[in-house]
């Protein structure tokens, strides 16, 4: 039956991250006005604007830490504002979050941060655990420091260790938060490959926020650009090239 | 209003504790590590804090019974003011200044910046892994503490007594302990129970509102020794009032 075909093929095509008409206020201050967005599978989005402009409070609300004032998120198909606890954490779990200042934590060796989520949520015996963190440490060039402790570690290194424990539960999706932001230029284009390398052998959807440019433009597929809560243009970057909107020919151009 | 806000905050956060506490996964390890943390941090300032009441209870209140002429009654007065009440509150205060303080600042740095949201985000819940393993903890640590408190406030109080007149220790615990009975030892004991969990709540309360940086820790290690220790004495007047109606 042809009905019976095309369901799997529509949830095939079902883009992981879908956002609509999404606004959030804290107080009286307006956040998120009305944003509408898509991610489709492997699919890298930016999403630009300058900062404080309400955009790692949108990765926050893809992910549940916040609940929207209006409008619906789905994460594969499930709407996340609407969830329990108990089936949020079960969404959360296929979602990787690398945090603007890598969020480790602190009591916790290196190791034992990129451990913690397959502590608690797989099967893994503590032997196959220790591989697989040494695997992930290795993939981001840092297994030579697995016990030191994240206040031993410049902020690269550290965003580093984040990446690998943001990918210890093979997400489908990741979201990042300022990946480069504070980063010298070497440190933030090393950033930039890791993510690169990432999408081509996972196929990973992301969600990259950010305001550096050039990062935007070295790792993304498309590109959101928001300014006061609003989506002002989404596109290639070529589109944006071809906007004539003062405020995305300054963004673009710095001047 | 802000008063009453926060309270109500309070409660959502208790409900959001008991509810973490009593369903599973348990985070048993987490929980044995802040328990031998607490435990082996406060152990030696309880110690000291006891011993030192000790010394000071006997001394004042060996100059007020010899003036009374009632200088035998020496060693019960002691024992039974250290069992009764300035062993549990004494060490209470000790641990409200040493953990709250200590747990207030953790949790509040882990809050503001962002290892809590990291917590959530990766499908742990911070109640469960941080508040209810550090709650439980005090909780059940604090009538431990209390014991040894108690323990070291009965040994150097008979020693302060002994520069001044030599007595043997097992005669000042024989005389002491006659009128100590059971029902003296254990409500006294038990009600830190509640101090525990005092000290535990309110701390992680503080922490888990942290708010704008290093400020925002340190207003929440202030505010958690302060409340911890306010809240323990208001306690202490409700419990010591219920002990004698129940255990009198």
């Amino acid at each position: 039956m042809p009905g019976k075909d095309a369901k799997p093929d529509s949830k095939k095509s079902t883009p992981p991250v879908q956002v609509k008409s999404l606004s959030k206020s804290f107080g009286k201050q307006v956040v998120l006005k009305d944003i509408s967005l898509e991610v489709g599978q492997g699919e890298t989005l930016s999403v630009l604007g300058r900062s404080g402009t309400g955009k790692s409070v949108l990765l926050k609300l893809i992910i549940g830490l916040h609940k929207p004032d209006s409008g619906s998120i789905r994460v594969k198909g499930e709407d996340v504002t609407k969830l329990k606890l108990k089936e949020l954490n079960e969404v959360r779990k296929k979602v990787g979050f690398l945090f603007q200042q890598a969020a480790l934590y602190d009591s916790l060796s290196i190791e034992e941060n990129v451990a913690f989520p397959l502590r608690r949520h797989s099967n893994m015996s503590e032997e196959e655990s220790r591989k697989r963190v040494r695997e992930l440490l290795a993939s981001v060039g840092m297994e030579k420091d697995a016990h030191k402790l994240p206040g031993e570690l410049s902020g690269g290194m550290q965003k580093r260790v984040g990446l690998a424990r943001a990918l210890a539960l093979e997400p489908d999706i990741l979201l990042f938060d300022e990946p480069t932001a504070g980063l010298d230029p070497i440190t933030a284009s090393e950033i930039d490959d890791l993510i690169l390398r990432l999408q081509k052998e996972k196929h990973m959807t992301s969600v990259v926020v950010t305001h550096d440019i050039h990062s935007a433009r070295a790792v993304s597929d498309r590109v959101a650009l928001m300014r006061d809560g609003q989506l002002l243009i989404e596109g290639t970057f070529e589109d944006l090239q071809k906007s004539r909107d003062p405020f995305v020919m300054q963004f673009l151009n710095g001047s | 209003m802000r008063f009453f806000e926060w309270f109500g905050n309070l409660a959502l956060f208790c409900g959001r504790l008991i509810r973490s506490a009593v369903t599973p996964p348990y985070e048993i390890r987490e929980f044995v590590h802040q328990f031998d943390e607490l435990g082996s941090k406060s152990l030696p300032l309880v110690a000291l804090a006891g011993a030192a009441t000790g010394v000071v209870l006997s001394l004042s209140t060996r100059d007020s019974l010899i003036r009374f002429g009632a200088k035998s009654l020496l060693p019960a007065v002691v024992i039974f003011s250290i069992i009764k009440e300035s062993g549990p509150i004494i060490t209470a205060l000790v641990v409200s200044g040493r953990a709250a303080a200590g747990i207030g600042a953790e949790i509040g740095a882990m809050k503001v910046t962002e290892q809590i949201d990291a917590m959530e985000a990766s499908a742990v819940n911070p109640y469960k892994f941080l508040v209810t393993t550090r709650v439980l903890a005090c909780m059940l640590m604090l009538p431990l503490l209390t014991i040894v408190s108690d323990f070291f406030g009965i040994l150097m109080g008979w020693a302060a007594n002994t520069v001044a007149e030599p007595i043997s220790l097992q005669l000042f615990i024989h005389a002491g302990f006659k009128s100590v009975t059971f029902n003296d030892f254990l409500p006294a004991t038990l009600k830190t129970l509640v101090f525990g969990v005092l000290i535990g709540v309110i701390s992680c309360f503080q922490g888990m509102n942290a708010r704008g940086g290093t400020q925002g820790v340190e207003r929440a290690a202030t505010n958690s020794v302060v409340l911890a220790s306010l809240f323990i004495i208001l306690a202490d007047v409700l419990l010591v009032r219920l002990i004698l109606v129940f255990f009198s």
